[in-house]
């Protein structure tokens, strides 16, 4: 193989050097030589160093933007939560509050009460008081009427007719009228 | 100065170093832009390679073509295929900036000698099936025979299947080969046309316009087909590494 190849150079150098130097087999061991050599170096050089450097920093950057993203979520929870506490403490203390007011409402609402109801006791009883001292007052005015008009029945009687008249015929008097 | 569209392809053996079995091996042109370009390449990364949280413009170049070949692969294949990724990676950079590199004045193209590209595409061919191979054992053939066929077809699936196969290497050599040559042919068969119109002088001078803009126009062209390229290759890579993890089509 390497003879016969050996002889197509020295035979057809000049042959191959008019025609096309591609197809020149004299050249062809250099070229893939030095290919597989050039190729090898760059290989090496892109799987050991290159490569690996550029897929962590595009790495590094994906997992950073990936725990930013994460934490970015994880605090919106949070602040949500956080908003979720602060309504519910807000609704406690609203409830709080109302319940409060309720109350306070309700004891001086029932405070009112006792003392109207009281006061109301208290003016019954006087009115009461007062209506029979009315009724006693009344009562002794009309008694009493009775015998201010036999008087003055028999003052009259005296006066017109000049006789005296006894008291008993006064009250009957009285009494009919 | 080159005056053929063919002498740009010429291999100057500078130095004669050693043989190995029988064969010369020199320091030509064509060593020299291969060290050339893969010293780029790293240079490129390790400038580029800051590892700032926040990446500058140049970092996010570095980045960016990791995660277009880490895409690439893990779309075509799977993530179970990431060990591959630094092949991968080296294949498309060295084609990429080979072509880049060649598209410049007085450059040589490595990718455009049809020893480096069958080289490359042989040696992928190996991979998959060494891969193949050691992940599935002797199971792995089974992807020259899908399953679920009515048994007579097997017998011209299975030839049509193995021919497909040992066609790829040819195919991913062919076409990064082809593509190179073709385009730097045009280009200097373009320049060197504007060249001998300018020679001629006169009214004939002014004609030179219309080689220069398709100059132009291929030049950009040509650009476009250097990383075309690097990406069909890496991405063919691709697809057939998929045959090391899926053998059951």
């Amino acid at each position: 193989m390497a003879a016969e190849t050996t002889y197509i150079d020295g035979e057809h150098a000049a042959e191959a050097a008019s025609g096309l130097p591609q197809l020149d087999i004299s050249t062809w061991t250099s070229q893939i030589f030095w290919l597989v050599l050039t190729f090898a170096v760059l290989y090496f050089a892109l799987s050991r160093f290159i490569l690996p450097n550029l897929r962590d920093t595009i790495g590094n950057r994906t997992d950073r933007i990936a725990d930013d993203l994460d934490s970015a979520s994880r605090m919106k929870l949070e602040a949500e939560e956080a908003e979720k506490a602060y309504e519910q403490s807000l609704r406690d203390a609203r409830a709080k509050a109302s319940n409060v007011a309720e109350s306070t409402r309700q004891s001086l609402d029932a405070e009112i009460q006792t003392e109207l109801d009281a006061a109301d006791a208290e003016a019954d009883r006087e009115s009461q008081l007062a209506e029979t001292r009315i009724r006693e007052i009344k009562q002794t005015a009309l008694s009493n009427i009775d015998a201010v008009a036999s008087d003055v029945a028999g003052a009259l009687v005296t006066k017109l007719t000049g006789k005296t008249v006894t008291d008993a015929a006064l009250k009957a008097a009285v009494k009919k009228a | 100065m080159a005056s053929g569209p063919m002498e740009q392809f010429q291999i100057d053996r500078q130095v004669d170093l050693f043989e190995i079995a029988g064969q010369t091996v020199s320091w030509t042109n064509s060593a020299f832009w291969m060290v050339a370009s893969v010293l780029a390449i790293i240079a490129f990364f390790v400038l580029t390679m800051r590892g700032k949280l926040i990446p500058g413009r140049m970092q996010s170049l570095g980045e960016l073509s990791y995660e277009f070949i880490a895409d690439m692969v893990r779309d075509t294949v799977g993530p179970e295929a990431m060990r591959f990724m630094p092949f991968v990676f080296a294949l498309f950079f060295f084609i990429l900036f080979a072509n880049l590199i060649g598209m410049n004045p007085y450059a040589f193209t490595t990718t455009s000698h049809l020893a480096v590209t069958a080289a490359m595409a042989i040696f992928t061919i190996l991979i998959v099936m060494v891969a193949g191979i050691w992940k599935n054992g002797f199971k792995w053939f089974k992807i020259f025979a899908p399953a679920g066929l009515p048994l007579p077809m097997y017998a011209i699936i299975i030839p049509i299947e193995i021919i497909s196969f040992l066609s790829r290497p040819v195919t991913l050599a062919v076409r990064l080969f082809a593509n190179m040559v073709a385009g730097h042919v045009m280009l200097k068969l373009f320049a060197i046309f504007a060249a001998y119109l300018i020679a001629k002088g006169g009214v004939t001078a002014l004609g030179a316009i219309l080689p220069i803009a398709g100059t132009i126009a291929i030049v950009a062209l040509e650009f476009l087909v250097a990383a075309l390229q690097a990406f069909v290759f890496a991405i063919l890579t691709c697809v057939y590494l998929n045959d090391v993890y899926h053998v059951e089509h």
